[in-house]
């Protein structure tokens, strides 16, 4: 096996007799199984492990977990790679393949780095000033900047994993697994509460994982994770998921999860798994224990490789045993970087120093690192770093007794791994994303949670809330878990709060925010703010001099805080430099409110399976079947596909709706018209809701009787139309538009139970109850005939806008007479098991008449030649009756229904709003184009006075000719007039017309 | 995403509920509306309160029993402060509170 040339010979969570292949910008490692990219690559000496956004100055590995800026991967190959993930999550698994971004042609040589000499050109604020102004210069270097900056590449193909959603409901939702969380886990989990425990990482235990020494009830800190997580796995009621992020907090408990179920496995092993799950989580409880993250120190050129948090280097060493050999100088403002000082010994690094701001750090921890023989430099600075592709060594320089410079005396120790810390910033990313504030404390210079917001029920402990004692981390958990349990009605035992023994005290931190040097900020090195964004304490300087001063202006300003990372590391120093520059307290810059994602979230996981055929359902008729088998084209309305012609073989679209055209006007058709929307209304005052719903009467409407009714908003603006039958004196059938058939629906409840509730009437959806075929044609009555005996079908018996109940081919329908060509026509409505049975009977008797079915476009050419509308082509919610001409449907002797009052509005009574009117081209073989702008005079190019548009267009065959339908302003006034519809090069004339174009006189209707 | 307690079926997540607009606007009688100038109509018609605070509502649970009711909401914190039956009086609640 090759080398691992940084690997300690044993210890940590890693397993040795694993070992796993990968490759990086094509280079072959190996690494354990336990390991993350990043302890694999550190393991192998790799620290050069990118290049940054801006400069493209060379990057290594900052952090250990979420909050990594530098290390961003593209992973994977082809149709499953995936940019700017971080190394230090994720985990290794054989044969991954990981490339670094942003750089070329490679990461020692990358010719952006020209970018970092180029420097003083592009400051911040750069695009504002240079780019936007003058508008030539920006398209002159669009080009380049796009090339130059930009993370990964995201993949050209079809994602061809799969990926789930799933909605769960718990008592506890515990987010972080580390201390606090696993005690309260313990202790909820005791009492028989629902808890979910999600943690980002591969395994439970957070901070303990990295423990080298760390003892909770007399076990080591490991082995005390591993008891918990056995009696965790034991309680039914507690479920448990590791590789899962909590990345929203959304209102009302309602928290979303991101499960990554078999990325570690790589891009092959499961395929009978999804790759990544979606959790939608509403909790009585949140309990927030994510931990908090350590801010970096803010020193010149503090962004070398080699240049890492503290807290990390002892991760890598504890938990991966992967810095065997470095040699390390720490700086420090706190107690906390000696425990990395202690650990790194003992796991294999030399630690030269530790360079520690404060003057006279006496702390347990500090006294300890002098026993074990570590050099311990108070009061001095690192004040540079050497090295370019890697660190070589620093300079450490005293400080002056205000700390804010130094002297001259100079000390030079090589080293290749500068750590440093800056203090701890909790992790209030989910408290802030629900809208609740954050607050300085000053005892720890850090943001920690505020209240939470009325409506939340949630709780931040730990780390998360700036409690970072081990032993009061486990002591808050248990509590939480105890006291949420028993809040929600859990009597049971929460057993004993976890203990530490000997752990010791930490003395306060000092505030440094920019570490000096000596040299001015901003001159000689740089000191790298935002590493991912490439912001220095430079441009935090250069936007306080400009004027951008708030949180909000020096984010946008200088973009700090606006990367991938979201400024997890940046931002508090950020704000306590602008704090500084200002001379103000650090709170009165402002605080950045976090938003979803906490990290990156794939789009995979919001789609689901909610792909293809499973993005939205397909409603289909009872005749589905038939229309297939016969040939018949689909469209697709709304969610129903119905047929939208029939073509017999040779023949275009055009010749086949031609042909069902002339045959509903010579023959007999049938038409598949299930999908009209039907709601079955009863009640005593159903007719006086009706009254208040159509614009017509219907209280005189005799029992066995239809009527066409318009619909108006409160606006007076048209909103659907149908047929409505009475079926008896308070049974009504009403018909709506096949699109608006839910909106219909709606529209009745609503009045029904907002403004008239004590109005007995009932509303019931039976769209689906009812198969409807019509029967368009002067031979419908004859077809008819032949397969009812109890239906008389004669115009005395059985008159236009009627309907009868009996028997057509043996089994029960209701027919209507009705028609929606104008010509003699019968709507058979049956069950829907019958429906087939009936279509069948109807071709099989109509052969003889050449029964012709027709689709949805020669309906629509039908009802144009007699200019029938329909409503949402030639309405669009802004259209009166009067607008259409439809006067006549204005019940004069009501004096209320919906939408009555607005028509009297001036603006509504107005005479020349836009009119339905016909157009008739000059040409008669010029169909013009839906949704065509008409003008009244031409001009040699837009824009023009356009005066209305098409809305209905088409070739009638029964005309001979084009026939369309428009809304022109002032159209019935302009009858006879020409008008003109400029497009695609070429104006064509028209002639204004009434609305009609066939059978003008309606004589059709009774065949 | 709210959890919105349907005074008829409980608590739901509010993917199963439909928003109306602002409760307790009446409709005119058409005794009163023939009176209206079209400002006022305009008034009826159109304008919608939408402060910052609580605010009385209808939703209606259009994926589940299909009932309007009225809900208060504080439109910061989105606390949802009380469900109440369709036709019943907003119940006091302080509307200054932040
Ligand atoms: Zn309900």
């Amino acid at each position: 096996m090759t080398a691992q040339k940084n690997r300690l010979g044993q210890g940590g969570r890693i397993d040795r007799t694993k070992p796993l292949r990968f490759t990086f910008d094509g280079k072959i490692y190996y690494g354990y199984q336990g390991d993350t990219l990043a302890s694999a690559l550190l393991a192998n000496g790799v620290t050069l492990v990118g290049r940054s956004f801006k400069y493209h100055r060379p990057r290594g590995i900052l952090s250990a977990g979420a909050e990594e800026p530098n290390a961003l991967i593209q992973l994977g190959l082809g149709d499953r790679t995936e940019p700017n993930l971080r190394a230090t999550q994720i985990e290794l698994y054989d044969g991954l393949v990981a490339e670094s971004q942003n750089r070329w042609p490679s990461l020692t040589t990358d010719f952006g780095a020209a970018n970092s000499v180029i420097q003083k050109f592009i400051p911040s604020g750069f695009y504002y000033k240079t780019f936007m102004w003058p508008a030539k210069a920006w398209m002159f270097y669009e080009k380049f900047i796009r090339q130059a900056a930009g993370l990964g590449k995201g993949p050209t193909e079809q994602d061809p994993d799969r990926y789930d959603k799933l909605y769960a409901s718990c008592d506890l939702l515990i987010i972080g697994a580390g201390p606090s969380g696993l005690a309260t886990a313990l202790a909820a989990g005791r009492t028989g509460a629902r808890v979910i425990l999600v943690d980002e990482q591969q395994e439970l235990g957070g901070s303990l994982l990295s423990e080298r020494t760390a003892e909770i009830d007399g076990k080591a800190a490991a082995d005390w994770v591993a008891a918990a997580v056995a009696e965790l796995t034991a309680m039914p009621d507690v479920t448990l998921l590791s590789r899962t992020v909590a990345w929203a907090y959304y209102d009302h408990n309602s928290v979303s999860l991101m499960e990554r179920v078999t990325d570690h496995l790589g891009p092959v092993a499961g395929a009978n798994q999804p790759r990544q799950r979606l959790w939608r989580v509403r909790a009585k409880e949140v309990i927030l224990a994510t931990g908090a993250i350590e801010r970096p120190l803010v020193y010149s050129d503090n962004d070398r490789p080699g240049c890492m948090l503290a807290s990390a280097a002892r991760t890598y060493a504890n938990r991966y045993g992967s810095m065997r050999g470095q040699r390390a100088v720490i700086m420090t403002n706190n107690d906390g970087a000696y425990r990395t000082a202690l650990d790194l010994t003992d796991a294999g690094v030399t630690v030269f120093a530790v360079v520690d701001l404060r003057s006279n750090p006496q702390g347990e921890l500090v006294k300890a690192a002098r026993a074990k023989g570590i050099e311990i430099i108070a009061g001095h600075a690192i004040t540079g770093v050497k090295g370019k592709l890697a660190v070589t060594g620093v300079d450490v320089m005293p400080l002056t007794a205000d700390g804010k410079g130094v002297t001259s005396a100079s000390r030079h120790i090589h080293c290749d791994l500068v750590l440093s810390s800056g203090g701890w910033q909790p992790t209030v990313h989910l408290h802030s994303q629900t809208r609740a504030k954050v607050v300085w404390s000053d005892d720890i210079q850090a943001f920690v949670p505020g209240d939470k917001l009325p409506g939340q029920n949630n709780r931040s402990i730990g780390g998360a809330h700036g409690v970072f004692r081990l032993a009061d981390c486990l002591a808050e958990g248990h509590a939480a878990g105890s006291e949420g349990a028993a809040k929600l009605g859990f009597g049971g035992q929460s057993g004993q709060a976890p203990t530490v023994s000997d752990e010791p005290a930490e003395e306060a931190l000092l505030p440094v925010w920019i570490v000096p040097s000596d040299k001015p900020v901003g001159q000689g090195g740089k000191h790298f703010v935002d590493y991912q964004n490439d912001v220095t304490a430079a441009d935090v300087m250069l936007a306080h001099r400009e004027g951008y001063r708030s949180v909000e202006h020096l984010k946008r300003y200088t973009t700090m805080g606006m990367a991938t990372d979201q400024g997890k590391t940046s931002n508090v120093n950020a704000l306590a430099i602008m704090a500084g520059l200002r001379n103000v307290e650090i709170p009165s810059v402002g605080t950045t409110t976090f938003r979803p994602p906490y990290t990156p979230v794939t789009l995979g996981t919001f789609s689901g399976i909610d792909k293809g055929d499973f993005l939205d359902p397909i409603r289909k008729t009872a005749m589905h079947q038939w229309h297939e088998q016969h040939g018949a084209v689909f469209e697709c309305v709304g969610q129903w596909h119905r047929p939208y012609y029939y073509p017999k073989p040779g023949e275009s679209m055009h010749d086949a709706v031609n042909r069902e055209v002339k045959a509903a006007r010579t023959g007999v058709t049938i038409v598949d018209a299930t999908t009209l929307g039907k709601i079955d209304i009863q009640g005593p005052d159903a007719a006086w809701f009706l009254n208040m719903v159509y614009t017509n009467a219907w209280t005189k409407l005799e029992p066995g009787r239809c009527r066409y009714g318009l619909m108006l908003g409160e606006d007076g603006m048209v909103f659907d139309d149908g047929v409505t039958s009475r079926i008896s004196e308070n049974h009504f059938h009403m018909t709506t538009t096949t699109g608006g058939a839910p909106r219909v629906m709606s529209w009745l409840e609503e009045w029904h139970q907002c403004e008239w509730p004590d109005k007995k009437v009932y509303f019931t959806s039976v769209t689906e109850q009812w198969s409807v075929m019509a029967l368009n044609g002067p031979l419908s009555r004859k077809l008819l005939e032949e397969l009812t005996t109890d239906i008389p079908l004669d115009d005395d018996s059985f008159p236009f806008m009627s309907f009868k109940d009996g028997h057509l081919a043996g089994v029960p329908v209701r027919i209507f007479r009705i028609s929606f060509t104008g010509e003699l026509a019968f709507e058979v409505n049956c069950k829907p098991s019958h429906a087939l049975h009936i279509w069948r009977a109807l071709m099989q008797a109509g052969e003889k008449y050449d029964i012709t079915p027709y689709g949805t476009e020669a309906m629509h050419v039908l009802r144009a030649e007699k200019g029938f509308i329909i409503v949402g082509q030639e309405t669009d919610g802004t259209i009166t009756p009067y607008d259409l001409g439809m006067g006549w449907i204005m019940a004069k002797s009501k004096t209320d229904f919906l939408g009555r009052r607005s028509l009297t509005r001036e603006d509504t009574k107005r005479p020349d709003r836009k009119h339905l009117v016909g157009l008739l081209t000059d040409n008669p073989n010029e169909v013009l184009l839906e949704g065509g702008q008409i003008v009244a005079h031409v001009k040699d190019k837009p824009p023009m006075d356009m005066i209305g548009h098409v809305t209905s267009s088409y070739y009638s065959p029964n005309c001979n000719r084009s026939i369309a339908l428009a809304l022109v302003k002032n159209g019935r006034n302009r009858m006879g007039e020409t008008v003109y519809l400029p497009y695609e090069g070429k104006v064509i004339p028209a002639r204004i017309t009434e609305p009609k174009f066939f059978d003008l006189e309606g004589k059709r209707i009774n065949g | 995403m709210f959890l919105i307690t349907c005074p008829y079926c409980g608590a739901r997540d509010e993917h199963e509920f439909g928003y109306g607009h602002e409760a307790h606007i009446v409709r005119p009688t058409p005794a009163e509306y023939e009176q209206m100038s079209d400002a006022e109509w305009a008034q009826y018609l159109f304008m919608r309160k939408n402060p910052k605070g609580v605010h009385f509502e209808r939703w209606v649970h259009t994926k589940g029993c299909r009932r309007w009711f009225n809900v208060a909401r504080h439109t910061v914190t989105h606390e949802i402060l009380a469900v109440y039956e369709m036709g019943k009086p907003a119940p006091q609640i302080d509307t200054e509170k932040k």
